[in-house]
């Protein structure tokens, strides 16, 4: 009996080699578990029961796309959309055997930090459905909680694989920006998009990073990677940790989800690393508006493509303008429409220099204060999300209060950096995830600090009312 | 500044988005309520700073001058609304 809310990929992989499971045994073991808990959870748009790799199974963000595979982002503008090839990162999974067991749930184009702007209807949360699991990527990263994938593929761009980590308690990696190809998967913000592993544990964590990093000639935007390392240290001599103070007292943040940060701090002193505070002045205050006219530019430019011409929804008119105009308001949601039109207007004539152009040069200045705090520090701490899992609908009536959600993932995100969520405690019964900061390219560094915590922490990552 | 229903409709056509009359409404007044909290961009002085486009340092990245096969023409036209032989067919613009 294989208990998939316990298993990690890397004891899966084990078993494998064992000859104590077999890949398609592993593969239907998560069906079971699919088929007994994904009603209530939604954490699949589109299920592939069959087996299809000659290792341990993975699950693949919906913004991801998959040959022969439906790839929806969440959208009905591409409801029946059948990608004609595999990301790279598909097929870097599948050159390791991968075996996929299906495509986990989104909010439209990884627009939201809920799953709750979804056209499919929203994922719920596997330690209280009556919570969200974050977003974009919550699909993911309940999927990963609730055992219905050893592991998964995401995306973040402002925090869409880092803050449903933290609010369904699982270990989450945005990658810095180039270590990871983007061909082949469905642009939101190609300045910020990067794909990520979502694990159980850090160690698997480090293992998927293997598999899906690398420079590919298909996305120009990559560069060569340094080898990864799986974490073996114990302790966290000689590392410096830097505590920005405005990332860990920003208005908002609940004063549970900073009791347990607070807690992971002093563990990271008892375990040999130093302790500093330090500032990052102008990064969190102006981050947010900063990623809001930035994203949303880069939204708006990539969207256009969708006009019922080449693949997608099509609402038949008489006129080419009508019926591209027609099939786009008929095709996106509410949250793609707003951040187009807000794009839009952000890039149009008399308004470009104001918003756009300014927010370009605060992304400047953001990166230059990460720089400055990476000069005394290896690794900065912070809460990942201000607040544990919220309920569903409490942050749908306004976009603003939902654009909050990520205050703390955003301004690393802008300075290209890479950011590891790994949970630190329960605040209200829910997880509290910290978000562990590097300088670009410095992953090895993440997963040496993440894993001494995780052991020292001893969290249990498994929903207790699925225990 | 305020966002003014002619501008919503201004952008929605630039951006070619057919929206309903309520959307209208709706979307004026949250864009209004966006923009101000993101128009706090304005209060920093950046004359001289350089703008970000890109995080990673890298420039002019070339692949090599080799062709390559496409995609099959079956492929390319596999998810097309409507195909007119090699073509993908759409209505005339007026």
């Amino acid at each position: 009996m294989i208990d998939t809310l316990r298993l990690t990929a890397e004891d899966a992989l084990a078993m494998l080699d064992r000859g104590d499971v077999s890949a398609p045994e592993l593969h239907g073991a998560y069906n079971a578990a699919i088929a007994a808990r994904d009603a209530e959870l939604h954490c699949y748009l589109t299920l592939v029961e069959e087996p299809n790799g000659t290792s341990i199974p993975i699950a693949v963000k919906d913004v991801i796309g998959t040959k022969g595979i439906r790839t929806t982002a969440g959208s009905r503008i591409l409801e029946d959309y059948v990608p004609v090839y595999d990301s790279t990162v598909v097929r870097n999974c599948k050159g390791a055997g991968l075996s996929i067991l299906g495509k986990t749930n989104t909010d439209e184009f990884a627009m939201g930090s809920s799953t709750e702007n979804s056209a499919y209807g929203p994922t719920r949360n596997p330690w209280d459905p009556e919570r969200v699991p974050g977003g974009s990527g919550g699909g993911s990263a309940a999927a990963v909680s609730a055992g219905l994938a050893p592991w998964a593929l995401g995306s973040d761009t402002g925090g869409s694989i880092k803050q449903p980590a933290s609010l369904c308690g699982n270990v989450g990696l945005r990658p810095t920006y180039g270590t990871v190809s983007r061909y082949g998967i469905v642009a939101f913000a190609s300045s910020l998009d990067q794909v990520g592993p979502v694990t159980r544990t850090v160690r698997d964590n480090a293992l998927l990073y293997r598999i899906i990093s690398g420079r590919d000639p298909c996305d120009s935007t990559t560069v060569d990677v340094p080898p990864v390392e799986l974490p073996e240290a114990e302790d966290l001599q000689g590392l410096r940790v830097g505590v920005p103070r405005e990332l860990n007292e920003a208005e908002g943040i609940e004063p549970g989800v900073a009791e347990q940060v607070r807690r992971a701090v002093d563990l990271c002193a008892e375990l040999g690393a130093e302790v500093d505070s330090c500032e990052l002045p102008r990064s969190v205050a102006y981050g947010m508006p900063c990623y809001y006219l930035i994203a949303p530019a880069e939204a708006s430019s990539n969207l256009a493509r969708y006009d019922g011409v080449r693949y997608g929804l099509r609402v038949e008119a008489d006129d080419f303008n009508e019926q591209t105009a027609r099939t786009r308001n008929a095709g996106f949601g509410d949250e793609p429409k707003r951040r187009i039109m807000l794009g839009t207007y952000a890039l149009s004539a008399g308004y470009y220099d104001a918003f756009y152009g300014q927010a370009q040069k605060v992304r400047t200045v953001i990166g230059r204060e990460f720089a400055a705090a990476f000069e005394r520090f290896d690794v900065l701490v912070s809460p990942t999300s201000p607040t544990v899992a919220f309920r569903l609908g409490e942050r749908t009536a306004s976009p603003l209060a939902m654009y909050l959600a990520d205050v703390l993932t955003i301004p690393p995100n802008m300075a290209g950096l890479p950011g590891l969520s790994i949970p630190c405690g329960l605040s209200e019964g829910l997880p509290v995830g910290l978000q562990l900061i590097g300088p670009q390219f410095a992953e090895n560094t993440l997963f040496r600090v993440g894993h001494v915590l995780e052991g020292a922490l001893a969290f249990d990552p498994v929903p207790e009312r699925l225990r | 500044m305020a966002i003014s229903r002619d501008d919503v409709l201004h952008v929605a056509s630039l951006a070619r988005l057919e929206l309903g009359d309520d959307e209208v409404e709706r979307l004026g007044a949250e864009l209004n309520a966006i923009l101000e909290a993101v128009g706090k961009v304005a209060e920093l002085d950046l004359e001289d700073v350089p703008p970000t486009s890109h995080p990673l340092d890298v420039v002019n990245v070339l692949g090599a001058d080799e062709p390559r096969p496409s995609l099959p023409l079956g492929d390319v036209f596999a998810n097309a609304p409507s195909r007119d032989d090699d073509l993908f067919r759409v209505p005339p613009s007026a």
